[in-house]
C-alpha cells in the first residue's frame, strides 16, 4: 500500500511537479520520481492526466456500519442557550437523514435548556437531553464521557458537531475513544448515493487544496463544521418528535478539570459572528488608533467590527475580532475589508459573506479576487467618504 | 567573496543577521525617530548569546576574538548602525577588564557582561580632550581605602545605559600622560551622574550622555591594572576595537550598496530603470569595489590581531580610516541614486548617510590616525618584509 | 514534553491560474509555527520551574532538522518517529504513534502542542492523544500561570472570553500564539543542536501494532483532493475616489445589502 508510479504511463509532461505541496516530485531522464517524505495526500494523482500515479487504497473489511443507524448533531450551549450552529447543523443534518431515510436526533447538554420543541421543529426526530448544573459550564471531561455514553448505547452512524472550541477540544476526544475517524472543519458533508458513505469536505493548506475524506469502516463517522457554513433553515411547528431526557449519574461522569472563573472579553454592541454587516481592518490600517476611523463606519452602519491577523498579532485589536483560520468563520451579508491584502488563512474565514467590499490601495491585492465590489485607493480618504454619504443620505 | 568562515563563525553570521533583520529592522526607523536606546534588541542580543563572543569561556563566554566581534558588528550595522554601535562599546568597555584585570576583577564583572545582563562602556573624552587625549582633566585622588575622582567626560556612549564604566583618570597630575589610570566604576556609586543626553545628528538609537564625577568614591580594588598605566590600557584597546569600528562602517556601506542596487533596479525614468545608466553603473560599480575593499582590511587585521599579533597599531588604524571613509562616501552616493526620495525621511537611506559621519571622527579621528600612520611610516621607512 | 510537525513553508502560495495549480515558491519546511510557540512555552516553563523539555515529532527523515531547529532554542533532547509503516496516518494513527513513543519515555509532567498544523489544520492530535494517554486535556492555553503541587492553574481562549481553568498533571495542553513570542536561537543552542544526536525509533522500537499506526491505522482516508474554485463576478469600481465611494453605497442600497435612505 502507499503511492505507486507507472513509468509506462507516465510521459514526462511535469504536470504533477507543482502540484506537490512538498516539491517531492522531479523529472529525471524524462520519467517522474518521488523523493522520500510523501504523506499520500494524493494532489499529484490529481493533477496527472494519464494515471500514471496511484495511490492504493487500503484492503479494508467490509463495513461495520449496518448496525450503527442514525445522524447525530451535537448542539452546543452557552448558559442555557443553544448556539446558532446548533441549528445550522441541524438543518443540514435533516437533509442528510432524509438522504440516507434515517432518523435525525439532537444530543444536548447543558443547565436551563428549555429549546427542545425548537429543535423539533427545525428537524430533529429525538432529543436527548442531559440537564444538570454540572453540565452548564461546558467542562470538556463531563461532555466527553457523556457523549460516548449516548453513542455507545444508541450507536449513531454519523455524529456531526461545530468546530467552536469547545467542539474542537471535546470532539477529539470522543473519537478517540471510540477510535473512529474525525474530520476538523469540514465545509461540505454530502452522502455518496452508491456507499451510503459520508462525504467530509475541508480545506488544507490554509485553504488552498480542498480535501474529501471518508471514514469507511469505523463508526460513528464523526465530523466537525464551522459555524456560518451551513444555512440555518425554517422551523416547522407542526413537527412532532421526542424529547428523551438522560440522566446525569454524577458519580459516572466526573470531571478531572475545574473550571475556576472565566472573564468576559466581548465589549463590542454587535458580536461578531451574529452580525450582518462586518467593517474589517488589515494591516493597512497603521495603527491602533487608526481602527477608530472603521468602529466610526461600523457605528453608522450598524456593523460589527473585524480584523485580519496582523492588527490582532499587532495588538491593535483584541483577538475576539479576528476573522481568518485562526479566528472566526464569518458570514454577513456584507463584509467591508479595509486595508486587507487578502491573504488565504483570511479568505478562509470570510469569503462566503454574500457581498465583499473591498478597499486597498494595491490593485493586485488578493482580496480584490473575491471581492464583490472593489475601490482601489486610500482607506484613510475612502472610508471618511463612505461615512459622509451614509450621514448626508 | 568567500572569507573562509568555520563553522561557529557562519553559523554567528547567519544569526546575528537573522536578529538584525526580523528584529531590529522593523524598529529601526522608530528608534532613530524618537532617539530611543534598543534595550528590547539588547536583551534579544543576550538571549541569543551575541554578547558572549568577546569573552573568554572561564568567564562564561564563548572565547571568540576580534574577528568574530567584526562578523556581528557588521551584520548589525548593516540594518542598524545605532544598534550596532551600542552593542560594540559594551565590548570596548570591557576590553580593559580583559586585557589588565585581576582575576577578582574579571570574576565579578565578565558574566554578567558575557549574559548581557549588564552593558560597559568606556569613558576617556572631556571637552578639552578629543583627539589630544592626554589633554584630560579627571582627577583620582588617592584617598584611604581607594580614589575620589574628580571632573566630567563627554560624548560616552552607553552613557547612562551601561551599569560598567571604565574610566581614564589622572592619578599623577604632574606626570601628564603617564599619570593617568584605568578605573572601573558602577552606575549608582555615589558621586557618579549622568548629563545631559546628547541629540545627534546619527545613530540616534545609541545614547551619548556626559559622564560626571563629584568626589566619587571607589574602592582601591577597582583599579585596572597599576597606576600610571591608563594611557597603555586606552592604546591598547583602542588599537583592538579599531577593526570593530571598521565594521561597523563596512556594514553600513554595505547596507546602502544593497538598498541603491535595488532602489536602481526599480526606479524607470526614460523608460528604463536607472541601472540600465552607465552613470549609476559606474556609481554602483566603485561603490561595491570599496566596500568590498574595505571589508577585506577590516578582516585581514581583525585575523592579525586574533592570531597573537603584538603591533597592529598601523594596521588597525588603516582599517578604520578606510572603512569609515569609505561609508561616508558610499551612504553619500546612495542617497544621490536615490535622488529625491532619498533625502525624505520615510525612506533608510538619509539615515545611513547620517549615520556615517561619526565613523570618521570617533574613536580616533580619521586625520589623528592618519598622522598615526604616517608616523609609523617614518619609523620603519616604510619598508616591509 | 513538546509533540510537534515539520510541515511545508508557505511563504507565498499562488494558483496559478491556466493550469489550476499550486505554485511554490521557496519549498522549505518549517517548524509548524504554532508548534514553535509550544517549545517556547515549555523552555519558559522549564526556566521558572525546572524539569526536562524533549521534542518528538512523528515525520519523514527530514523532519530531523525542524527537531534541531528546537533544539537552538531551548529544547534538551529531541527524538524522530520515522518509518515507512508511519506514512499516510491520519490524526488517529498520529496520536496512536506518539502515544506510544510517551509511553516509552514513562516520566512526563507536561505534554504541549501547538493548537494546530497549517497542513492539516484539524487541531485534533492534542485532544486524541490525551485520551489515549489516558489524560486531562485543556485546548487553546494562552497563559500558564501557576504550577504547583501536582496541579496546573492556566487561562484558555474560548470565543466570547478566557476561562480559567485548574488541571492534575500530568495533562496535554495545546497553545495559541497570545501565550508568548518565541525566542531566536542562542549560540550555545546551535551548537549543542548541531552535535546532538537524535535518535529515529521506528514502528518495531516503538512495538507499534502495524494496524494501528499509518495508513493502515488510519480511520479516515481522503479519496480526492482539488483545487477550490473562484469563481469571480467582481467589478473594481473606476473614476474619482469620491465618485467610487458614493457610487459603492449606491450599489449596495440597490442591492439591497443595505437599507437605503
Amino acid at each position: 500500500m502507499g503511492i505507486q508510479i507507472d513509468l509506462d504511463k507516465c510521459v514526462g509532461c511535469g504536470e504533477c511537479l507543482s502540484s506537490c505541496p512538498f516539491g517531492l516530485l522531479e523529472i529525471i531522464a524524462e520519467k517522474v520520481h518521488l523523493r522520500e517524505g510523501c504523506t499520500l495526500c494524493g494532489a499529484c494523482q490529481e493533477a496527472c492526466d494519464y494515471q500514471a500515479i496511484l495511490i492504493e487504497a487500503v484492503a479494508e473489511a467490509p463495513a461495520a456500519g449496518d448496525s450503527y443507524r442514525g445522524v447525530w448533531v451535537f448542539a452546543e450551549q452557552r448558559n442555557g442557550r443553544l448556539k446558532s450552529v446548533a441549528y445550522e447543523l441541524l438543518s443540514r443534518g435533516r437533509q442528510l437523514a432524509d438522504t440516507l431515510g434515517t432518523e435525525l436526533c439532537v444530543i444536548c447538554f447543558g443547565h436551563g435548556i428549555n429549546e427542545a420543541q425548537q429543535l423539533i421543529a427545525y428537524g430533529a426526530d429525538k432529543v436527548y437531553l442531559m440537564d444538570a448544573p454540572a453540565l452548564s459550564s461546558n467542562q470538556d471531561d463531563l461532555y466527553t464521557k457523556g457523549l460516548v455514553e449516548l453513542i455507545e448505547k444508541y450507536k449513531p452512524e454519523i455524529v456531526i458537531a461545530g468546530a467552536t472550541s469547545l467542539g474542537r477540544s471535546f470532539i477529539p476526544r470522543v473519537a478517540a475513544i471510540l477510535k473512529t475517524g474525525l474530520t476538523a472543519d469540514c465545509t461540505g458533508l454530502e452522502i455518496d448515493p452508491e456507499t451510503g458513505l459520508l462525504l467530509q469536505t475541508r480545506p488544507t493548506f490554509g485553504g488552498n487544496i480542498m480535501a474529501t475524506i471518508i471514514c469507511q469502516t469505523k463508526r460513528p463517522q464523526m465530523s466537525t463544521v464551522r459555524p456560518r457554513v451551513f444555512k440555518k433553515g425554517t422551523p416547522d411547528g407542526r413537527r412532532k418528535g421526542q424529547v428523551i431526557r438522560v440522566d446525569f449519574n454524577k458519580q459516572r461522569i466526573t470531571s478531572r478539570t475545574k473550571l475556576l472563573s472565566f472573564i468576559d472579553d466581548i465589549t463590542e454592541a454587535v458580536k461578531l459572528e451574529d452580525a450582518n454587516i462586518i467593517v474589517s481592518g488589515g494591516r493597512g490600517v497603521g495603527k491602533a488608533e487608526n481602527f477608530q476611523l472603521l468602529e466610526e463606519l461600523a457605528g453608522v452602519m450598524g456593523a460589527a467590527l473585524g480584523s485580519s491577523r496582523p492588527p490582532v498579532d499587532d495588538g491593535w485589536v483584541s483577538y475576539s475580532h479576528q476573522v481568518g483560520q485562526t479566528g472566526k468563520t464569518v458570514c454577513p451579508k456584507l463584509y467591508i475589508a479595509c486595508g486587507i491584502s487578502g491573504a488565504v488563512q483570511h479568505l478562509a474565514g470570510m469569503q462566503t459573506s454574500e457581498a465583499i467590499v473591498a478597499i486597498n490601495d494595491d490593485p493586485n491585492a488578493p482580496i480584490f479576487d473575491v471581492a464583490t465590489y472593489g475601490i482601489v485607493g486610500d482607506l484613510f480618504k475612502v472610508v471618511p467618504m463612505l461615512i459622509k454619504k451614509l450621514k448626508n443620505d | 567573496m568567500e572569507y573562509f568562515l568555520n563553522e561557529q563563525q557562519k553559523t554567528l553570521k547567519s544569526l546575528a543577521r537573522r536578529i538584525a533583520e526580523e528584529r531590529i529592522l522593523p524598529v529601526r526607523a522608530e528608534l532613530d525617530e524618537r532617539e530611543e536606546f534598543p534595550w528590547g534588541i539588547m536583551k534579544d542580543l543576550a538571549e541569543a548569546d551575541i554578547f558572549r563572543i568577546f569573552i573568554p569561556e572561564e568567564y562564561e563566554g564563548l572565547g571568540g576574538g576580534c574577528f568574530e566581534l567584526c562578523l556581528a558588528v557588521e551584520e548589525l550595522s548593516r540594518v542598524c548602525s545605532g544598534v550596532a554601535v551600542s552593542y560594540a562599546a559594551s565590548a570596548l568597555g570591557s576590553f580593559p577588564l580583559l586585557e589588565y584585570g585581576t582575576e577578582e576583577q574579571k570574576q565579578k564583572y565578565l558574566p554578567d557582561i558575557a549574559s548581557g545582563k549588564r552593558l560597559a562602556a568606556f569613558a576617556l573624552t572631556e571637552p578639552t580632550a578629543g583627539s589630544d587625549a592626554s589633554a584630560i582633566k579627571t582627577t583620582a585622588e588617592r584617598v584611604k581605602g581607594g580614589y575620589v575622582i574628580n571632573g566630567t567626560k563627554q560624548f560616552i556612549t552607553n552613557g547612562g545605559e551601561a551599569e560598567i564604566y571604565t574610566v581614564i583618570a589622572l592619578t599623577d597630575k604632574a606626570r601628564g600622560a603617564r599619570g593617568a589610570s584605568a578605573f572601573l566604576v558602577e552606575k549608582d556609586t555615589p558621586g557618579f551622574s549622568f548629563g545631559k543626553k546628547e541629540k545627534k545628528m546619527g545613530i540616534r538609537a545609541s545614547s551619548t550622555r556626559e559622564l560626571v564625577f563629584r568626589n566619587c568614591l571607589v574602592p582601591e580594588e577597582n583599579i585596572i591594572g597599576k597606576e600610571g598605566m591608563g594611557f597603555i590600557v586606552t592604546l591598547k584597546l583602542l588599537d583592538r576595537s579599531r577593526p570593530g569600528i571598521g565594521a561597523q562602517a563596512v556594514g553600513l556601506a554595505q547596507g546602502a550598496l544593497e538598498a541603491a542596487v535595488d532602489y536602481a533596479r526599480k526606479r524607470i525614468q526614460f523608460g528604463h530603470p536607472i541601472i540600465s545608466l552607465p552613470v549609476v553603473q559606474n556609481m554602483l560599480a566603485d561603490m561595491a569595489i570599496n566596500v568590498e575593499a574595505s571589508r577585506a582590511l577590516t578582516y585581514a587585521v581583525a585575523r592579525t590581531i586574533d592570531s597573537g599579533a603584538k603591533n597592529f597599531t598601523e594596521e588597525a588604524a588603516m582599517a578604520k580610516v578606510f572603512a569609515s571613509d569609505i561609508a561616508m562616501k558610499v551612504t553619500t552616493d546612495a542617497v544621490q541614486i536615490f535622488g529625491g526620495v532619498g533625502y525624505m525621511r520615510d525612506y533608510p537611506i538619509e539615515k545611513m548617510m547620517r549615520d556615517a559621519k561619526i565613523t570618521q571622527i570617533y574613536e580616533g579621528s580619521n586625520e589623528v590616525l592618519r598622522s598615526t600612520i604616517a608616523f609609523e611610516l617614518r619609523k620603519r621607512k616604510a619598508r616591509r618584509e | 514534553m513538546v509533540c510537534l510537525k515539520q510541515v511545508p513553508g508557505t511563504p507565498k502560495v499562488n494558483i496559478d491560474p491556466q493550469t489550476n495549480t499550486l505554485v511554490r515558491q521557496g519549498i522549505k519546511n518549517i517548524v509548524n509555527p504554532f508548534d514553535t510557540y509550544a517549545l517556547e512555552e515549555g523552555v519558559r516553563i522549564k526556566e521558572r520551574y525546572g524539569g526536562k523539555v524533549t521534542a518528538i515529532s512523528m515525520g519523514p527523515p527530514q523532519a530531523e532538522e525542524a527537531l534541531r531547529e528546537v533544539i537552538s532554542t531551548g529544547a534538551d533532547e529531541a527524538i524522530l518517529l520515522s518509518d515507512s509503516a508511519f506514512a499516510g496516518a491520519d490524526t488517529l494513527a498520529t496520536s496512536h504513534t506518539l502515544a506510544r513513543a510517551i509511553n516509552k519515555l514513562k516520566q512526563y509532567d507536561i505534554i504541549i502542542c501547538g493548537r494546530q498544523t497549517t497542513d492539516g489544520d484539524t487541531g485534533q492530535v492534542g485532544p486524541e492523544l490525551a485520551e489515549m494517554l489516558g489524560i486531562p486535556f485543556v485546548a487553546y492555553v494562552s497563559k500558564i500561570e501557576e504550577i504547583d503541587n501536582g496541579y496546573m492553574r492556566v487561562k484558555r481562549m474560548v470565543e466570547d472570553g478566557h476561562e480559567v481553568i485548574e488541571t492534575p498533571l500530568p495533562t496535554v495542553i495545546t497553545v495559541v500564539k497570545e501565550i508568548n513570542v518565541p525566542r531566536l536561537p542562542s549560540l550555545r543552542g546551535l551548537a549543542r543542536a548541531r552535535s546532538a544526536v537524535i535518535p529515529i525509533w521506528t514502528a518495531q522500537e516503538l512495538g507499534a501494532d502495524k494496524n494501528m499506526v499509518g495508513l493502515s491505522g488510519s480511520a479516515t482516508r481522503v479519496i480526492r483532493v482539488f483545487f477550490p474554485q473562484r469563481v469571480h463576478h467582481g467589478e473594481i469600481l473606476q473614476g474619482d475616489l469620491e465618485g467610487q465611494a458614493n457610487s459603492l453605497i449606491d450599489k449596495l442600497r440597490e442591492a439591497k445589502i443595505i437599507s437605503g435612505s
